[in-house]
């Protein structure tokens, strides 16, 4: 596989998120605020793409028996240095995303990606995959981020866009999408878009609707 | 024994993983076809978060905390740092254990549950659990009524969602909600019943 296939394939045609459905959890609790969320991708994408890489130098030297052991160590180690970094740099930040650094650790899209592609690759396509994905997965979530805090508070990374109507503007805000069931809504509503745009990843329904069949009474 | 119930009721409904914290939303969207499977999984999660969270607590005051090694003549070290790692491991360990114990010695419940124990491991919501009772400061017996809790507010949650899902494939969906798209509206649905839990003060 070509690197732009390896970067790119998973922004649109096979998202992270809306088609494998892989890390939803973070996905959903970290986006009410575009900086939070910037922050969040960053540390997703690299952890997602340094687990990769190592675990696709140990691939041939782990047994398969313990290979899961394996990949959460190094997953872990790196969230680790992650979470240090960020509680060094940009404390509020971290103190903002309290658990969800470090379930990173939980993040399927980390492990998934592991154990499907870095497990058969060599290294360097590992990280390029790691990079695609992580990006994939952040595509969405500044996506949601934008709306979330654009229409739910006005605002982009604290500068005012729109300006509130308790604050002698214009725009009454939306307060719902500021909480947690409104991620949800937006993510199905973007599911949606993606698969009326690429029809290929609707799912099989398992039961078809008989047309109707009642015989219509004549005019 | 009064504040305990509370905050039994309080992570069941009001801080209600699933639907509050969106923890374990992965197992929590691909488990949830069959009701069976579902409460099999839910099951398997609250026994899970029943006994991690308690012995993380443990290992977090006596291990990990700043200056919890003074029984052993080291009062100024600080482990925090390995906290994540520790918590996983543990996690992933207890899982394991489970797993033989089941197999050994209730059978029955072992296959019930099969599939499901290996993926508990990589569930949010079990490690997220541990790290909210690191973050609120809990102590033994509050972690173990809030690992209790958690759990049931987890399984009550996807056995609902699945209650639906099993409903919802008879209706018909325009194509391109179908499957995922539709489970996401309906878990935010749900979840915006659950926030109506919210305004109760216990």
């Amino acid at each position: 596989m070509n690197i732009k296939e390896l970067l790119f394939k998973p922004l649109f045609q096979d998202n992270p998120i809306a088609l494998q459905i892989l890390g939803i959890c973070s996905a959903l609790a970290v986006t009410s605020s575009l900086k939070v969320t910037l922050v969040m991708c960053l540390a997703v994408t690299v952890v997602t793409a340094f687990s990769n890489f190592f675990v696709s130098l140990v691939r041939n030297h782990a047994p398969s028996s313990i290979r899961i052991i394996v990949q959460m160590t190094i997953i872990a180690s790196l969230v680790i240095v992650v979470d240090q970094i960020l509680k060094a740099v940009a404390y509020d930040t971290s103190k903002q995303l309290s658990v969800f650094v470090g379930l990173i650790i939980t993040n399927c899209i980390v492990m998934g990606r592991a154990e499907a592609f870095a497990m058969k690759n060599k290294p360097l396509p590992s990280l390029l995959d790691g990079l695609g994905n992580g990006l994939g997965y952040s595509i969405i979530l500044i996506i949601l981020a934008v709306i979330r805090e654009l229409f739910g508070s006005g605002k982009l990374l604290g500068f005012e866009i729109l300006p509130l109507a308790t604050e002698g503007g214009w725009y009454v805000s939306n307060g719902m999408l500021l909480l947690p069931p409104s991620a949800f809504f937006i993510i199905g509503f973007i599911i949606w878009a993606i698969r009326t745009v690429k029809t290929e990843q609707v799912e099989e329904t398992e039961f078809k609707i008989a047309p109707n069949t009642q015989a219509k009474e004549a005019h | 024994m009064e504040e305990l119930l509370s905050l039994f009721i309080r992570s069941i409904f009001i801080d209600n993983m699933a639907l509050a914290f969106f923890l374990g939303m992965c197992t929590f969207i691909a488990v949830s076809k069959k009701v069976e499977a579902a409460i099999g999984l839910g099951v398997a999660v609250i026994a899970v978060l029943t006994i991690t969270t308690p012995i993380n607590n443990l290992l977090y005051t006596y291990l990990l905390a700043d200056g919890a090694l003074a029984w052993a003549g080291l009062p100024d070290v600080d482990l925090g740092f390995l906290g994540l790692i520790v918590y996983i491991g543990v996690i992933a360990a207890l899982v394991q254990i489970l797993e033989m114990f089941l197999d050994k010695y209730v059978p029955a419940l072992y296959n019930a549950l099969g599939v499901f124990l290996p993926l508990i491991t990589v569930n949010c919501a079990i490690l997220g659990a541990s790290l909210f009772m690191v973050e609120r400061d809990y102590n033994l017996s509050e972690s173990i009524v809030f690992g209790a809790g958690a759990g049931t507010g987890w399984a009550l949650a996807i056995a609902a969602l699945a209650g639906i899902r099993e409903k919802l494939k008879y209706s018909d969906i325009p194509a391109g909600l179908q499957g995922l798209g539709i489970t996401f509206i309906t878990v935010g649905l749900m979840s915006l019943g659950f926030m109506s839990f919210g305004g109760i003060d216990l």
